[in-house]
Protein backbone atom coordinates (compact mmCIF):
# COMPACT_ATOMS: atom_id res chain seq x y z
CA UNK A 1 0.00 0.00 0.00
CA UNK A 2 2.72 2.47 1.02
CA UNK A 3 4.58 1.67 -2.27
CA UNK A 4 1.51 2.72 -4.15
CA UNK A 5 1.23 5.90 -2.04
CA UNK A 6 5.39 6.77 -2.95
CA UNK A 7 5.18 5.88 -6.73
CA UNK A 8 2.23 8.20 -6.81
CA UNK A 9 4.31 10.96 -5.43
CA UNK A 10 6.96 9.83 -8.28
CA UNK A 11 9.20 9.03 -5.93
CA UNK A 12 8.96 4.67 -6.71
CA UNK A 13 12.31 3.08 -6.35
CA UNK A 14 13.63 0.97 -9.02
CA UNK A 15 16.85 -0.08 -7.99
CA UNK A 16 18.30 -0.42 -11.80
CA UNK A 17 17.91 3.20 -11.98
CA UNK A 18 20.36 5.58 -10.23
CA UNK A 19 19.01 7.48 -7.87
CA UNK A 20 19.34 11.43 -8.80
CA UNK A 21 20.79 13.14 -5.77
CA UNK A 22 19.08 16.36 -6.66
CA UNK A 23 15.59 14.62 -7.20
CA UNK A 24 16.06 14.01 -2.83
CA UNK A 25 17.02 17.35 -2.19
CA UNK A 26 14.39 19.94 -0.70
CA UNK A 27 13.61 22.91 -3.05
CA UNK A 28 15.46 26.15 -2.49
CA UNK A 29 13.32 29.62 -2.16
CA UNK A 30 14.73 32.78 -1.69
CA UNK A 31 12.90 34.81 1.30
CA UNK A 32 12.54 38.53 0.91
CA UNK A 33 11.72 40.13 4.43
CA UNK A 34 9.94 43.73 5.18
CA UNK A 35 11.24 44.83 8.65
CA UNK A 36 8.68 47.99 8.51
CA UNK A 37 5.99 49.19 7.25
CA UNK A 38 7.12 51.43 4.80
CA UNK A 39 10.25 50.06 3.88
CA UNK A 40 10.60 47.72 0.99
CA UNK A 41 11.26 44.01 1.11
CA UNK A 42 15.03 43.22 1.08
CA UNK A 43 16.14 39.82 0.41
CA UNK A 44 18.10 38.11 2.85
CA UNK A 45 18.85 34.93 1.63
CA UNK A 46 17.83 31.52 1.10
CA UNK A 47 16.04 28.05 2.82
CA UNK A 48 15.03 24.81 1.86
CA UNK A 49 11.86 23.59 2.12
CA UNK A 50 8.92 21.28 0.46
CA UNK A 51 6.18 23.73 -0.01
CA UNK A 52 5.45 27.45 0.39
CA UNK A 53 3.84 27.07 3.91
CA UNK A 54 6.54 25.25 4.96
CA UNK A 55 8.80 28.02 3.29
CA UNK A 56 6.91 30.92 5.24
CA UNK A 57 7.00 29.46 8.62
CA UNK A 58 10.54 28.56 8.08
CA UNK A 59 11.80 32.22 6.76
CA UNK A 60 10.35 33.45 10.09
CA UNK A 61 12.24 30.94 12.48
CA UNK A 62 15.39 31.71 10.25
CA UNK A 63 15.22 35.61 9.21
CA UNK A 64 13.20 37.03 11.51
CA UNK A 65 14.25 36.11 15.18
CA UNK A 66 14.72 39.67 16.22
CA UNK A 67 11.10 40.26 15.62
CA UNK A 68 12.51 42.66 11.95
CA UNK A 69 9.64 41.23 9.83
CA UNK A 70 6.55 42.84 9.32
CA UNK A 71 5.98 40.85 5.78
CA UNK A 72 8.15 37.69 4.63
CA UNK A 73 7.82 36.51 0.82
CA UNK A 74 9.73 33.24 -0.34
CA UNK A 75 10.10 32.74 -4.24
CA UNK A 76 11.27 29.67 -5.20
CA UNK A 77 14.71 30.36 -6.21
CA UNK A 78 13.84 28.38 -10.12
CA UNK A 79 10.79 30.70 -10.66
CA UNK A 80 13.75 33.93 -10.01
CA UNK A 81 14.68 35.39 -13.24
CA UNK A 82 18.32 37.93 -13.69
CA UNK A 83 19.84 39.43 -15.36
CA UNK A 84 23.04 37.86 -16.55
CA UNK A 85 26.23 39.83 -14.85
CA UNK A 86 28.23 39.30 -17.93
CA UNK A 87 25.46 41.37 -19.85
CA UNK A 88 25.90 44.87 -17.21
CA UNK A 89 27.65 46.28 -19.74
CA UNK A 90 25.01 45.50 -22.20
CA UNK A 91 21.81 46.80 -20.60
CA UNK A 92 23.38 49.38 -18.45
CA UNK A 93 25.95 51.49 -20.92
CA UNK A 94 23.14 53.24 -22.68
CA UNK A 95 22.21 54.90 -19.73
CA UNK A 96 25.44 56.31 -18.84
CA UNK A 97 25.39 58.54 -21.87
CA UNK A 98 22.14 60.02 -21.13
CA UNK A 99 23.21 63.17 -19.19
CA UNK A 100 19.60 64.52 -19.44
CA UNK A 101 18.20 62.10 -16.88
CA UNK A 102 20.35 63.98 -14.30
CA UNK A 103 19.11 66.94 -12.58
CA UNK A 104 22.43 68.88 -12.78
CA UNK A 105 22.05 69.24 -16.36
CA UNK A 106 19.84 71.84 -16.14
CA UNK A 107 21.44 75.29 -15.59
CA UNK A 108 18.41 77.18 -13.55
CA UNK A 109 18.62 80.76 -12.29
CA UNK A 110 19.38 80.74 -8.44
CA UNK A 111 15.51 81.94 -7.00
CA UNK A 112 14.89 78.40 -8.04
CA UNK A 113 17.64 76.08 -8.64
CA UNK A 114 16.69 74.53 -5.28
CA UNK A 115 14.45 72.11 -7.47
CA UNK B 1 39.24 30.57 12.96
CA UNK B 2 37.21 29.11 10.60
CA UNK B 3 40.18 29.25 8.19
CA UNK B 4 41.42 26.88 11.34
CA UNK B 5 42.05 23.77 8.97
CA UNK B 6 42.44 25.80 5.59
CA UNK B 7 45.89 25.12 5.75
CA UNK B 8 45.36 21.78 5.21
CA UNK B 9 44.02 22.69 1.68
CA UNK B 10 46.51 22.09 -1.59
CA UNK B 11 47.58 18.82 0.13
CA UNK B 12 45.10 17.21 -2.09
CA UNK B 13 45.49 17.94 -5.94
CA UNK B 14 42.28 18.59 -6.33
CA UNK B 15 42.99 21.96 -4.54
CA UNK B 16 46.09 22.73 -6.54
CA UNK B 17 45.28 26.25 -8.64
CA UNK B 18 45.55 25.11 -11.75
CA UNK B 19 47.73 27.20 -14.49
CA UNK B 20 45.46 29.76 -16.34
CA UNK B 21 44.80 28.50 -19.86
CA UNK B 22 43.79 31.31 -22.12
CA UNK B 23 44.53 34.55 -22.78
CA UNK B 24 40.29 34.88 -22.02
CA UNK B 25 40.91 33.53 -18.90
CA UNK B 26 43.87 35.79 -18.06
CA UNK B 27 41.78 38.71 -18.79
CA UNK B 28 38.68 38.01 -16.50
CA UNK B 29 41.24 37.20 -13.92
CA UNK B 30 43.03 40.92 -14.54
CA UNK B 31 39.63 42.25 -14.11
CA UNK B 32 38.64 40.23 -11.22
CA UNK B 33 41.96 41.25 -9.55
CA UNK B 34 41.04 44.64 -10.43
CA UNK B 35 37.66 45.07 -8.56
CA UNK B 36 39.40 43.18 -5.24
CA UNK B 37 41.73 45.93 -4.81
CA UNK B 38 39.50 48.48 -5.42
CA UNK B 39 37.49 46.92 -2.48
CA UNK B 40 34.43 46.28 -4.83
CA UNK B 41 32.30 42.86 -3.47
CA UNK B 42 31.79 39.86 -6.11
CA UNK B 43 28.58 38.59 -6.56
CA UNK B 44 27.38 34.90 -6.52
CA UNK B 45 27.24 34.70 -11.13
CA UNK B 46 29.65 37.02 -11.33
CA UNK B 47 32.91 35.02 -12.99
CA UNK B 48 35.69 34.05 -9.90
CA UNK B 49 38.76 32.19 -10.03
CA UNK B 50 38.22 28.23 -9.81
CA UNK B 51 40.68 28.56 -6.42
CA UNK B 52 38.54 31.19 -5.16
CA UNK B 53 35.09 29.66 -5.57
CA UNK B 54 36.74 26.41 -3.51
CA UNK B 55 38.28 28.26 -0.78
CA UNK B 56 34.80 30.23 -0.01
CA UNK B 57 33.05 26.81 -0.22
CA UNK B 58 35.27 25.61 1.98
CA UNK B 59 35.70 28.38 4.65
CA UNK B 60 31.88 29.18 4.49
CA UNK B 61 31.17 25.61 4.71
CA UNK B 62 33.33 24.81 7.18
CA UNK B 63 31.74 28.03 9.39
CA UNK B 64 28.43 26.44 8.90
CA UNK B 65 29.42 23.38 10.74
CA UNK B 66 30.59 24.87 12.91
CA UNK B 67 27.88 26.62 14.03
CA UNK B 68 25.32 23.47 13.69
CA UNK B 69 28.23 21.44 15.88
CA UNK B 70 28.78 24.42 18.60
CA UNK B 71 24.90 23.84 19.22
CA UNK B 72 25.77 20.70 21.04
CA UNK B 73 27.81 21.32 24.05
CA UNK B 74 25.32 23.92 24.89
CA UNK B 75 22.69 22.21 24.02
CA UNK B 76 23.49 19.84 26.82
CA UNK B 77 22.46 21.99 29.10
CA UNK B 78 19.28 23.38 28.73
CA UNK B 79 17.91 20.61 30.03
CA UNK B 80 20.10 21.21 33.67
CA UNK B 81 20.01 25.07 33.75
CA UNK B 82 19.77 26.01 37.14
CA UNK B 83 16.70 28.58 36.94
CA UNK B 84 14.09 29.35 33.93
CA UNK B 85 15.98 32.88 33.14
CA UNK B 86 19.16 30.89 32.18
CA UNK B 87 17.25 27.90 30.18
CA UNK B 88 15.27 30.34 28.00
CA UNK B 89 18.36 32.37 27.32
CA UNK B 90 20.41 29.10 26.57
CA UNK B 91 17.39 28.41 24.34
CA UNK B 92 17.41 31.38 22.46
CA UNK B 93 21.44 31.67 22.49
CA UNK B 94 20.96 27.75 21.19
CA UNK B 95 18.47 28.44 18.61
CA UNK B 96 20.63 31.30 16.91
CA UNK B 97 24.14 29.28 16.28
CA UNK B 98 21.34 26.69 14.27
CA UNK B 99 20.27 29.80 12.66
CA UNK B 100 23.84 31.04 12.02
CA UNK B 101 24.69 28.01 10.31
CA UNK B 102 21.58 27.97 8.11
CA UNK B 103 22.50 31.67 6.70
CA UNK B 104 26.20 29.95 5.57
CA UNK B 105 24.58 26.85 4.73
CA UNK B 106 22.66 29.26 2.35
CA UNK B 107 25.72 31.98 1.30
CA UNK B 108 27.66 28.76 0.51
CA UNK B 109 24.93 27.57 -1.83
CA UNK B 110 25.13 30.45 -4.12
CA UNK B 111 28.70 29.09 -5.17
CA UNK B 112 27.18 26.02 -6.51
CA UNK B 113 27.54 23.99 -3.71
CA UNK B 114 24.65 21.74 -2.74
CA UNK B 115 23.03 20.98 1.99
CA UNK B 116 23.42 17.17 0.82
CA UNK B 117 27.29 17.72 -0.36
CA UNK B 118 28.21 19.89 2.29
CA UNK B 119 26.90 17.56 5.02
CA UNK B 120 28.52 14.72 3.31
CA UNK B 121 31.47 16.25 3.55
CA UNK B 122 31.29 16.57 6.95
CA UNK B 123 30.27 13.45 8.22
CA UNK B 124 32.72 11.85 6.02
CA UNK B 125 35.28 13.38 8.08
CA UNK B 126 36.24 15.75 5.28
CA UNK B 127 34.99 18.66 6.15
CA UNK B 128 35.85 20.19 9.57
CA UNK B 129 34.62 22.40 12.04
CA UNK B 130 35.70 24.53 15.00
CA UNK B 131 38.42 22.92 16.84
CA UNK B 132 36.63 24.24 20.23
CA UNK B 133 33.71 22.51 19.70
CA UNK B 134 35.39 19.25 20.37
CA UNK B 135 35.52 20.13 24.44
CA UNK B 136 33.15 18.65 26.77
CA UNK B 137 31.16 21.18 29.11
CA UNK B 138 31.50 19.79 32.36
CA UNK B 139 30.08 22.05 34.67
CA UNK B 140 26.95 25.00 34.41
CA UNK B 141 29.85 27.39 34.85
CA UNK B 142 31.34 26.24 31.13
CA UNK B 143 28.33 27.59 29.76
CA UNK B 144 29.09 30.75 31.02
CA UNK B 145 32.57 30.35 29.79
CA UNK B 146 31.52 29.47 26.26
CA UNK B 147 29.87 32.49 25.83
CA UNK B 148 32.69 34.69 27.43
CA UNK B 149 35.69 33.44 26.07
CA UNK B 150 34.48 31.00 22.64
CA UNK B 151 31.69 33.50 21.77
CA UNK B 152 33.57 36.62 22.39
CA UNK B 153 36.94 34.92 19.93
CA UNK B 154 34.27 34.58 17.28
CA UNK B 155 33.18 38.02 17.41
CA UNK B 156 36.82 38.62 17.15
CA UNK B 157 36.85 37.30 14.62
CA UNK B 158 33.82 37.47 12.62
CA UNK B 159 33.87 41.44 12.33
CA UNK B 160 36.46 41.79 9.60
CA UNK B 161 34.73 39.03 7.51
CA UNK B 162 31.58 41.49 7.64
CA UNK B 163 33.99 42.99 5.06
CA UNK B 164 34.96 40.02 3.44
CA UNK B 165 35.06 40.24 -0.74
CA UNK B 166 32.49 37.52 -1.63
CA UNK B 167 29.09 39.90 -0.52
CA UNK B 168 27.22 36.62 0.13
CA UNK B 169 29.17 35.61 3.41
CA UNK B 170 29.76 39.54 3.85
CA UNK B 171 25.96 40.17 3.90
CA UNK B 172 25.66 36.75 6.03
CA UNK B 173 28.35 37.72 8.26
CA UNK B 174 26.85 41.29 9.38
CA UNK B 175 23.48 39.78 10.29
CA UNK B 176 25.30 36.97 12.60
CA UNK B 177 27.51 39.99 14.26
CA UNK B 178 24.22 41.69 15.22
CA UNK B 179 22.74 38.98 17.04
CA UNK B 180 26.19 37.16 18.50
CA UNK B 181 26.97 39.98 20.77
CA UNK B 182 24.39 38.98 23.17
CA UNK B 183 25.91 36.03 23.11
CA UNK B 184 28.97 36.96 24.93
CA UNK B 185 26.77 39.29 27.62
CA UNK B 186 24.93 36.33 28.74
CA UNK B 187 27.64 34.17 29.34
CA UNK B 188 29.77 37.18 30.73
CA UNK B 189 26.99 37.89 32.97
CA UNK B 190 26.17 34.25 34.46
CA UNK B 191 29.67 33.95 35.21
CA UNK B 192 29.81 37.54 37.11
CA UNK B 193 26.33 36.49 39.40
CA UNK B 194 28.14 33.30 40.35
CA UNK B 195 31.57 35.22 41.09
CA UNK B 196 29.17 37.66 42.59
CA UNK B 197 26.96 36.45 44.44
CA UNK B 198 27.95 32.49 44.49
CA UNK B 199 29.24 30.04 47.36
CA UNK B 200 32.95 29.59 47.67
CA UNK B 201 32.22 25.90 45.20
CA UNK B 202 30.18 27.96 43.10
CA UNK B 203 33.07 30.31 42.54
CA UNK B 204 35.24 27.36 42.49
CA UNK B 205 33.54 26.02 39.62
CA UNK B 206 33.68 29.42 37.82
CA UNK B 207 37.40 29.41 38.16
CA UNK B 208 37.83 25.56 36.62
CA UNK B 209 35.78 26.32 34.02
CA UNK B 210 37.87 29.16 33.05
CA UNK B 211 41.15 27.11 33.53
CA UNK B 212 39.99 24.32 31.10
CA UNK B 213 38.32 26.55 28.25
CA UNK B 214 41.46 29.89 28.18
CA UNK B 215 44.21 27.70 25.87
CA UNK B 216 41.01 26.05 23.64
CA UNK B 217 40.22 29.42 22.86
CA UNK B 218 43.44 31.09 22.58
CA UNK B 219 43.76 28.41 19.73
CA UNK B 220 40.40 29.31 17.86
CA UNK B 221 42.52 31.54 16.12
CA UNK B 222 44.16 28.90 13.88
CA UNK B 223 48.10 28.59 13.62
CA UNK B 224 50.04 31.23 14.01
CA UNK B 225 51.07 33.39 11.07
CA UNK B 226 54.59 31.88 10.04
CA UNK B 227 52.78 28.50 9.77
CA UNK B 228 49.39 29.38 7.67
CA UNK B 229 50.39 29.42 4.15
CA UNK B 230 47.47 29.76 2.69
CA UNK B 231 46.59 32.99 5.07
CA UNK B 232 48.74 35.10 1.72
CA UNK B 233 46.26 34.14 -0.92
CA UNK B 234 43.02 34.33 1.63
CA UNK B 235 44.66 38.47 2.52
CA UNK B 236 45.23 38.95 -1.34
CA UNK B 237 41.59 37.87 -2.23
CA UNK B 238 39.91 40.42 0.57
CA UNK B 239 38.76 36.44 2.16
CA UNK B 240 40.59 37.03 5.11
CA UNK B 241 40.92 40.92 6.37
CA UNK B 242 43.26 40.44 9.57
CA UNK B 243 46.12 37.52 10.73
CA UNK B 244 45.39 34.88 12.84
CA UNK B 245 48.21 36.32 15.60
CA UNK B 246 46.60 39.98 14.98
CA UNK B 247 43.10 39.14 16.25
CA UNK B 248 44.52 36.56 18.74
CA UNK B 249 46.71 39.53 20.45
CA UNK B 250 43.46 41.19 20.58
CA UNK B 251 41.49 39.06 21.81
CA UNK B 252 43.97 38.18 24.78
CA UNK B 253 44.30 42.06 26.01
CA UNK B 254 40.61 42.43 26.05
CA UNK B 255 40.18 38.71 28.19
CA UNK B 256 42.94 40.15 30.46
CA UNK B 257 40.81 43.50 31.64
CA UNK B 258 37.33 41.06 31.49
CA UNK B 259 38.99 38.66 33.77
CA UNK B 260 40.25 41.21 36.24
CA UNK B 261 36.61 42.50 36.24
CA UNK B 262 35.30 38.60 36.70
CA UNK B 263 38.22 38.19 39.51
CA UNK B 264 39.07 35.15 37.84
CA UNK B 265 42.43 34.18 36.74
CA UNK B 266 43.85 33.20 33.47
CA UNK B 267 45.80 30.17 33.53
CA UNK B 268 48.81 31.67 32.17
CA UNK B 269 51.91 32.76 34.61
CA UNK B 270 53.85 33.80 31.95
CA UNK B 271 50.54 37.02 30.79
CA UNK B 272 52.32 40.12 31.22
CA UNK B 273 51.91 43.45 29.91
CA UNK B 274 54.63 44.83 27.97
CA UNK B 275 54.89 48.28 27.48
CA UNK B 276 57.28 48.15 24.33
CA UNK B 277 54.55 46.09 22.27
CA UNK B 278 51.40 48.12 24.41
CA UNK B 279 50.10 44.05 24.47
CA UNK B 280 49.97 41.11 26.64
CA UNK B 281 52.83 38.70 26.03
CA UNK B 282 51.77 35.39 26.90
CA UNK B 283 52.84 32.13 27.26
CA UNK B 284 53.44 29.13 24.99
CA UNK B 285 50.53 27.69 22.76
CA UNK B 286 50.53 24.22 22.85
CA UNK B 287 49.94 23.65 19.25
CA UNK B 288 50.55 20.04 19.10
CA UNK B 289 46.80 19.86 21.27
CA UNK B 290 45.41 21.92 18.50
CA UNK B 291 46.63 19.46 15.84
CA UNK B 292 45.26 16.72 17.31
CA UNK B 293 42.23 18.00 18.27
CA UNK B 294 41.58 19.53 14.40
CA UNK B 295 42.87 16.08 13.22
CA UNK B 296 40.33 13.77 15.44
CA UNK B 297 42.09 13.29 18.62
CA UNK B 298 40.17 15.46 20.58
CA UNK B 299 38.03 14.64 24.23
CA UNK B 300 34.70 14.81 22.22
CA UNK B 301 35.06 14.82 18.11
CA UNK B 302 34.04 11.15 18.06
CA UNK B 303 30.87 12.30 20.11
CA UNK B 304 30.21 15.30 17.88
CA UNK B 305 30.60 13.30 14.74
CA UNK B 306 28.07 10.99 15.82
CA UNK B 307 25.62 13.27 16.92
CA UNK B 308 25.42 14.35 13.78
CA UNK B 309 25.30 11.29 11.27
CA UNK B 310 22.49 9.84 14.09
CA UNK B 311 20.60 13.08 13.82
CA UNK B 312 20.68 13.21 9.42
CA UNK B 313 20.24 9.45 9.40
CA UNK B 314 16.94 9.23 12.39
CA UNK B 315 15.37 12.34 10.76
CA UNK B 316 15.62 10.84 6.74
CA UNK B 317 12.61 9.61 6.94
CA UNK B 318 10.86 12.95 7.65
CA UNK B 319 12.67 14.69 4.91
CA UNK B 320 11.50 12.26 2.78
CA UNK B 321 7.99 11.86 3.70
CA UNK B 322 7.26 15.80 3.48
CA UNK B 323 8.89 15.87 0.03
CA UNK B 324 6.38 13.30 -0.85
CA UNK B 325 3.49 14.63 0.33
CA UNK B 326 4.28 18.30 -0.99
CA UNK B 327 4.91 16.21 -4.29
CA UNK B 328 1.42 14.19 -3.87
CA UNK B 329 0.04 17.46 -3.24
CA UNK B 330 0.75 19.96 -5.73
CA UNK B 331 -0.70 19.34 -8.89
CA UNK B 332 -4.08 19.28 -6.84
CA UNK B 333 -2.55 23.06 -5.68
CA UNK B 334 -2.15 24.08 -9.56
CA UNK B 335 -5.12 22.91 -10.31
CA UNK B 336 -6.91 25.52 -8.74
Amino acid sequence: MSENRLEEAGQAKDPRQPVDPAAAEWPLWEVFVRSKAGLDHKHCGSLHATDARMAIQMARDVYTRRQEGSSVWVVRSDQIVASDPADKDMYFDPAEDKVYRHPTFYVLPKAVDHM
Amino acid sequence: MYTQAMDTMGKDDGDKPRALRSTDEMALQERFDARIDAGEFIEAKDWMPEHYRKTLVRQISQHAHSEIVGMLPEGNWISRAPTLKRKAILLAKVQDEGGHGLYLYAAAETLGTSRDQMIGALHAGKAKYSSIFNYPTLTWADVGAIGWLVDGAAIMNQVPICRCSYAPYARAMIRICREESFHQRQGFESLLTMMTHGTAAQKAMVQDAVDRWWWPSVMMFGPPDDQSPNSAQSMRWGIKRVSNDELRQKFIDAAVDQAKVLGVTLPDPDLKWNETRQAHDHGPIDWAEFWRVIGGDGPCNRERLAARIAAADEGAWVREAALAHARKRRPAEQAA
